[in-house]
This record gives C-alpha cells, structure tokens and sequence, in this order.
C-alpha cells in the first residue's frame, strides 16, 4: 500500500479537534460547524467508540456518517429531538464545540453581537446556548480565523463564560465548568494553569509561536517549549478523506 | 401481569380492530368543528398582544398564518419564537415592537437578514434567552408556575441584557450547607399561540409526522388561545393512518381553532409533506438588503390576498417548487 499524500492544515485541525475529546467516553458528543465535526466522527471512529453522536437532525446515529450527505444510511440508535439535547445538556453527559466569533484569555466567548448589544453594529448568531453549555458540562472551541479581530482583550458580549465569570458562582458550576481546548487554524491552546488563562498547547506544522502571538489581541502563556501539534496518521488520514469527508467539505473553512 | 410490550402491542390490535368494526366513525361521541379561515384568526387577534409563534428556525412555521398577520393592521405585537422567517417577515411589515427568543434563524442562512435588519437599526425592542432557558419559560407558562429555576444564564451576558430578570436561591442547602444561587425563568406571558401540524382533525386533535415536535406542544399550552393550521384536516379516525398514537402529540383541549392550510410552511420545510424550498428563501433573505427586492416581494407574496393567491404566485414563479 502507497502511503498517503502528505496531511494538510485542514486535517491537521480536525485531529486537532478530535484530540479534545480524548478520554470523554460514553458522552454526546456534539460538535457544531464542519471542521469540528469531522474531528468528533474521526474520535468516535478510533479512539473514542463509546461516544454517541446525532445525525444533526433528530437521531443518534450508531454509525459514522459522512458529513454533508442528507441521504446517508443512519443506524438510528435512539431518537433525540431538540427538546431532550437541553435533557442531556443540563445531564452534563455532553462536550460541545462551538465556533467564537470573539474569544478572550479567560475564554469568554461572543457569538451574540459586535458593539453594544442594546443596538450592535453586527448583529450575529445570538446567545444560542451557550450560557447553558458552559454551566454544565464540557466545551471547546473552534476558531479558524485566528487573529487580533477573534482572540481579543474583551469581548463585546459574554455568551459562553470563562473561567473569571465562573470563578465566583457556585461549587456545581465551577466543578462542571471546563474548557477543554480552543482549536485555532494556528494552534491548539487551553486553560490548564493556576491562573485559568489561555496558553499555547502546540503550533500547526508551519506556524511559528511569533506568529500565533502576533495574531492574538491579548497576552498568551507560552511554555518554554511549545510542540508542533500531532499529524494525523494514515488511518486517520484515510478515514477523513474515504469516509468522513469524502467530498473535502473542510476545505471550504481555509479559503 | 402483562409485560409492557405485550400491551402495548395489544393497544395497537385494539385500535385497528375499532376501526375495521365501525366503532371509529361514531354516532356517539366525536369532535367538536374548530373549522376556520387564516382571516377568522387574525380576527381573533389584537395590537399589542404577545402571540407565541411554533416551529423551529426554518421548519414547519405557520406561514399561511403569519402572512395573514404581516398583511394585517396589527401593530405592537410582541412575539415569542425560537425564531426564523416568521420573525424577519413580520419585523420587516412593521408589525413587531418587540421580539422574545432562543435565536433567529434560516437554518441553512445562520442568521434570519430581515432580523439582523430590525436589531441593527434598532427597529424593536428585544429579550434574548439562552435556548434552553427559552424551553423553561414556555414550560412555565404551560405549567401555570411563575418561574422554573435553571443555572443558565450565570456567568454569562444573558442577566445583563435582561435586567428584569431575578435569581433565586434554592430553599434547600446541599451537601456543603449552601443554598445555591439560581436565574428564575419567568414563566412567558402568551395571548394567543400559532403552531402548524402535518394533519389534525376539525375538533383540534394536532399530528406531527417529521422528525421532531419541537415545542409546539407547549407553545399550545403555554398560551391563552391556541389556533392551528395544518397540511391536510383528516377526519378522527383517519388519525392513525399515518403515525402511531405517539405522532398525536397535540390534543384538541389545547386548540381552539383549526385552519386547514396545504403547504401552509412554504418556504419552511414540513417533512414528510415537503422539503424547505432554499431557492425562495435565498430570494426572501436577498431582499433584506435591497429596499426595491423587498417591495416587490412584499406585494407580490406577502400582500397577496390569501393562502390560495399565495401558492399560485410562488407556483408562477418557477424554478423552484417544493
């Protein structure tokens, strides 16, 4: 067997992504936006099979499906309207990824507006919900277009909060909330120090550390040794490319 | 004792036996005629009121129906969604000071453009809620309780932007001996709700037969008054031909009015019935930024006299169809 052409970025971040649900276990695991859930469909299919994951629909699937086919066969295991994912949220049985359109060094995220929420001057998604997720159970985060514009000093709008707005709530939010990993198209970083702010896990192949600090608004904890983030492997890479992705949906995020 | 699949399959039996004796079509018994127009419940309507609107995004809304209110005189209505292209059409008719939801959004458009519009401008008044907190004031509406208690909204913007909104602390201390700090979700104050079912009878009894109910359910019971469009009226004892009893999610004592509306959704999708039609929301959404595209679409779609001219313009229309 040929070996596989060489990873790129895109499938160097959905490994990245899978990367963070490592150790999850028999959870939701519920990833919105492409990048993320090629990442979440390749840990269930390797090294986290206990997961459940749904048909973004109204099933949880059995199967690994690809993304972006409405048609593909599902191996329908229970039936999960909207109503019982709030079940499973406030359960705490779940790790979400959701996109930041503003992410802070706490790890305050802003999905809602740009400017003053009373009248923003961008309107954007919303709350949505967020504020919920974060109180509950486990989040990551998935920004690919990392610069001083998304990871910035203050967001104008805290939908999902960070570890200083958790810091004073109560014992059952504190101990329920946890950021696990903020996946960039630069890096991987998290919040695993005494002060809860966000520092460099890795670099992507080709990124240097510089650069990762010049595109970030705010002052980042960088190890003395900073790791190139791992490739994926060839089974990895052909489960992406042959089952997962075939159609290279998760191109469409690196344009 | 009977094992509870042995029952459940006897239930079934039991039904379908009625039905080939004739018991279903009864000389006794029945349903009462809720029978009416899109016109009859904007009638029944107020400026003012808060009307909670069902659906989902852009899945199954009651389109016949929220049209019937854009073209209405209605004004300072507030309404109450988990938000799509019932929000943007009537935020765009100005018929709406004041929006309540989850989110607002077109699905396969992230968010609804004549929505993003109205808040950018500052054209209404607004409360955003987390998604799930939105559930627990419909359920406390539905439930007569002033507030379910949740820790959404802790920590996050959700307080700030809703400053009437209180904590509460729990009466009973856990482990520690603390008595924990929670938002209480008013319950929603709802006149008069709007929901669209795949087939119901005359007498109010709603069927779903997509994937998900979502919360039409409570949006039914959260309000004062419910009406209810609906692809196809059915008579009762066809209920069953298309979806087990557990379809049969909506009963009549939650329904006043029925209004029999065949691709009522359009251009929200209503699977089984019919897919959400992309091409006309892409020109619906495309209008939000071109005042000329919005006062043709208005007339032509929106102001057209009823549900019937409604179908017949989009079928004018071509190239897309549901």
């Amino acid at each position: 067997m040929s070996a596989p052409a060489p990873a790129t970025l895109d499938e160097v971040c959905a490994v990245a992504m899978a990367e963070a649900f490592r150790g999850d276990g028999e959870i939701l695991c519920n990833p919105i936006g492409t990048t993320p859930i090629i990442g979440g469909r390749l840990a269930r299919a390797t090294f986290e099979p206990d997961m459940v994951m749904t048909d973004a629909v109204s099933v949880l699937a059995a199967n690994v499906l690809p993304v972006g086919d409405d048609d593909a066969p599902r191996l329908v295991e229970a039936w999960m309207p909207y109503r019982d994912v709030f079940d499973v949220v406030w359960s705490g049985r779940r790790h979400v990824v959701m996109g930041a359109s503003q992410i802070d060094a706490s790890g305050n995220q802003n999905l809602a507006a740009i400017g003053d929420w009373r009248q923003p001057k961008a309107q954007l998604l919303g709350l949505r919900g967020a504020p919920g997720n974060l109180v509950n159970h486990v989040t990551s985060y998935w920004v690919p277009n990392h610069s001083t514009r998304s990871f910035v000093p203050t967001v104008d709008v805290v939908s999902g909060p960070g570890y200083d707005r958790v810091a004073g709530l109560s014992a059952f939010i504190r101990d329920n909330h946890e950021i696990r990993r903020v996946v960039s198209n630069l890096g991987v970083f998290d919040f695993a120090n005494d002060e809860r702010r966000m520092q460099v896990v890795s670099v992507h192949p080709g990124v240097t550390v510089d650069e990762v600090v010049e595109a970030t608004g705010f002052e980042l904890l960088v190890p003395d040794e900073v790791p190139e983030s791992r490739l994926p492997t060839d089974e990895e890479l052909r489960l992406i490319r042959e089952v997962i992705d075939p159609h290279g949906l998760r191109r469409a995020e690196f344009r | 004792m009977v094992p509870p699949v042995a029952r459940y399959r006897f239930l079934f039996l039991t039904v379908r036996q009625d039905r080939r004796r004739g018991l279903a079509s009864p000389t006794i018994g029945g349903v009462p005629d809720k029978l009416m127009t899109e016109d009859e419940v904007v009638a029944e309507l107020a400026s003012g009121m808060t009307i909670g609107i069902g659906g989902w995004g852009s899945r199954r809304k009651p389109m016949s129906l929220v049209r019937a209110i854009a073209r209405s005189s209605l004004t300072d209505l507030t309404i109450v969604a988990y938000g799509g292209p019932d929000i943007g059409l009537l935020c765009a008719t100005g018929r709406v000071s004041k929006v309540v939801y989850g989110f607002v959004s077109l699905d396969t458009i992230p968010l609804e453009p004549h929505f993003r519009v109205a808040r950018q401008t500052g054209a209404v008044d607004f409360a955003e809620f987390d998604e799930g907190a939105f559930y627990l004031g419909l359920l406390a509406a539905a439930h007569r309780v002033p507030f379910y208690p949740t820790r959404a909204g802790l920590g996050s913007d959700m307080l700030t932007m809703n400053p009437d909104l209180r904590t509460v602390a729990s009466p009973y201390p856990d482990a520690d001996g603390h008595h924990e700090e929670f938002v209480a979700i008013p319950a929603f104050d709802i006149d008069v709700s709007l929901i669209h079912m795949n087939r119901a009878d005359a007498g109010g009894n709603g069927q779903f037969l997509g994937p998900d109910l979502y919360f039409d359910d409570l949006f039914a019971k959260a309000a004062r008054r419910t009406f209810m469009s609906c692809e196809k009226v059915v008579p009762t004892e066809e209920l069953l031909d298309e979806g087990t009893f557990h379809t049969l999610k909506i009963p009549r004592l939650f329904v006043d009015g029925v209004v029999e509306a065949p691709r009522g959704a359009h251009f929200t999708e209503c699977p089984p019935d019919y897919g959400r039609d992309e091409a006309f929301q892409r020109e619906y959404a495309a209008t939000a930024k071109d005042p000329g595209a919005w006062a043709a679409f208005r007339e032509r779609y929106v102001d057209a006299p009823g549900h019937e001219a409604y179908l017949a313009a989009v079928d004018a229309r071509g190239g897309s169809g549901t």
